[in-house]
């Protein structure tokens, strides 16, 4: 800073350490709640020292899953997500990667056409065709299926424009040498593009697990079989109403379960992460 | 901006483009051309013979007491979440910036939340607001406060209006830092050798350089209220109670698609309005 304000830079400290508490708040009652009994939570108020119902409570929900609602492992539910939040990962990578090659190394008839037909898709969020893709996603047969999960989101507008920015920003000489060199636009693309376009798949790859994790409104639809349900949902099918019927504890420990993996994602991975955010959003 | 040297193939960039399109095709334009053409046509209830009506889905729609309440709901809603997650972050961003020690951490601790599900962040404030066992509630009780969000619309709304800014803070937060990282530095200094203080200069230099980054948050918050929070509201409140925190509305398939029209109709603009604003770049 321009100059030295102790009492200043004493306020930010503050600020910032409130700000961290009280966004951290729900998350540590969750933990305390998942290593406490049902008894234990029913009480008011709850204690806020952790309980020594941790085992008890994650075995339980990721082997057999909460009483009344949906009785499912959640095990089972963590390996759906997980799968779904690869395959929307990757094949959203995959798919772009090849789609903004053409678009920015071919120039053939109608490639206009096809780039505005991809771009147009940026205004058009799930949420928004959500019943109509239903629709079509039941009458393919794709319900409660991996395929009918994660198909109708691997098409998106922004990892196809990320690569196309990046793509665009290689250096010429890269491509005239290999075509002097004979290469064909294949083997272009797999020892030229590819190796440099390794940072910006890192970044993208972040982002979509997150998103394919997180998904809740299409699954909820989508999938209508317990074995099917991914943690996200659920956690929602676990809570049956009135706060004395729900298996608070399982169902937090749930939560708890459903939150890690894509939280380690952005913490481990922080670096691609904030790069992945602000270029997907440009 | 083109580039010089390119390939030349009469079918691989075909295939290439092949499977994107497929599915652009399959999953984006199908149904969007189905919920126009339903939107305008009525299913008799065993949906056996279809009737064409014009716009009578859309009439039906804007003469409904509680889907026009549901707008509402909707933008009361995006505004405070919208709102509320700017100021917050905001805050938290100009702060982090200051500080050189522990800003690392700082940040780590911040942005975790982007990660939580909308529908497991509603279940967790669920679970603090609960109207009898919630640990937040029994703190509102003792202060004399009567607080129960199953019975009360308004309680209902700040809950889910809480839940959905909580989550949206680290997204800000991130967007803000970088904005704040971009500010020139001799200008700051400049200003301070004029005698401003820290005050004077957030206000004159620093907070017109973020006015893009604001403005652009202000679009992506109101579209994430929109959409995204879905699960936040249908894991908490399911809508209630009594239709205070309703934001979609199911029906039937004319009905429904008539609303999809609708809100195609207004993230197009709210997309085109964005784009127009990004390009002139508000920066005063």
């Amino acid at each position: 800073m321009v100059e030295n304000r102790p009492w200043l830079t004493f306020v930010s400290h503050a600020v910032l350490i409130a700000g961290i508490a009280v966004i951290a708040f729900p998350l540590y009652i969750t933990f305390v709640a998942s290593t406490l009994s049902l008894e234990q939570i029913l009480q008011v108020p709850m204690q806020l020292v952790p309980g020594d119902q941790l085992r008890e409570n994650y075995s339980k929900a990721l082997l057999a899953g909460a009483k009344g609602g949906a009785a499912a492992p959640v095990a089972r539910m963590m390996l759906n997500s997980l799968i779904m939040a690869l395959a929307i990962a990757f094949g959203k990578i995959a798919i772009s990667l090849i789609a903004s090659f053409a678009i920015v190394y071919f120039r053939f008839p109608l490639r206009n056409f096809f780039f505005w037909m991809i771009f147009v898709t940026l205004m058009l969020p799930v949420e928004v065709r959500i019943i109509p893709t239903y629709k079509v996603a039941s009458d393919l047969g794709m319900l409660n299926s991996y395929a009918g999960l994660t198909l109708p989101l691997i098409a998106s507008a922004t990892a196809t424009f990320l690569f196309r920015q990046f793509f665009l920003t290689i250096p010429e000489e890269l491509a005239e040498a290999s075509r002097i060199d004979g290469a064909g636009p294949m083997r272009f693309f797999v020892d030229v593009v590819l190796p440099l376009s390794r940072t910006s798949m890192a970044a993208l790859f972040v982002i979509q697990f997150i998103y394919g994790w997180n998904q809740y409104l299409w699954p909820l639809l989508v999938t209508t079989e317990e074995s099917m349900y991914t943690a996200v949902i659920g956690i929602k099918r676990m809570i049956v109403g009135g706060d004395a019927l729900t298996e608070w504890n399982v169902v937090m420990a749930t939560a708890m379960l459903a939150l890690l993996p894509p939280a380690l994602v952005v913490v481990l991975m922080q670096k691609w992460f904030v790069k992945g955010l602000v270029e997907t959003e440009k | 901006m083109e580039k010089r040297v390119v390939f030349r193939s009469a079918w691989l960039p075909y295939a290439l483009l092949a499977p994107q399109i497929a599915i652009t095709i399959i999953f984006f334009f199908w149904p969007a051309a189905q919920a126009f053409w339903f939107s305008f046509q009525v299913q008799d209830a065993f949906g056996i013979s279809t009737e064409f009506v014009g716009l009578r889905n859309f009439a039906e729609l804007f003469s409904d007491e509680h889907y026009l309440e549901s707008f509402k709901t909707t933008a009361v809603f995006s505004l405070l979440v919208a709102g509320f997650g700017i100021a917050i972050s905001l805050l938290l961003a100009t702060m982090a910036d200051r500080v050189l020690r522990g800003a690392l951490a700082y940040k780590t601790l911040l942005i975790w939340p982007y990660a939580v599900a909308p529908a497991v962040a509603g279940v967790l404030f669920a679970f603090l607001f609960a109207p009898s066992i919630g640990i937040v509630t029994y703190v509102l009780r003792k202060a004399g406060y009567n607080w129960d969000w199953v019975l009360q619309g308004d309680q209902a709304m700040l809950l889910v209006v809480m839940a959905a800014t909580w989550k949206q803070i680290s997204y800000n937060f991130l967007f803000f830092l970088a904005g704040l990282q971009s500010v020139p530095r001799s200008l700051i200094e400049a200003a301070a050798i004029d005698g401003a203080g820290p005050a004077r200069r957030f206000w004159t230099i620093v907070f017109p350089f973020l006015s893009p980054t604001t403005f652009f948050l202000l679009v992506v918050n109101i579209v994430y209220a929109f959409f995204d929070t879905f699960g936040v509201i249908d894991s908490t409140t399911q809508g209630g109670p009594a239709g205070a925190t309703q934001i979609f509305k199911a029906g039937d398939l004319g009905g429904s698609s008539a609303q999809s029209v609708i809100l195609m109709v207004i993230v197009i603009a709210l997309t085109v309005a964005q784009f127009r604003f990004i390009e002139r770049k508000v920066q005063y």
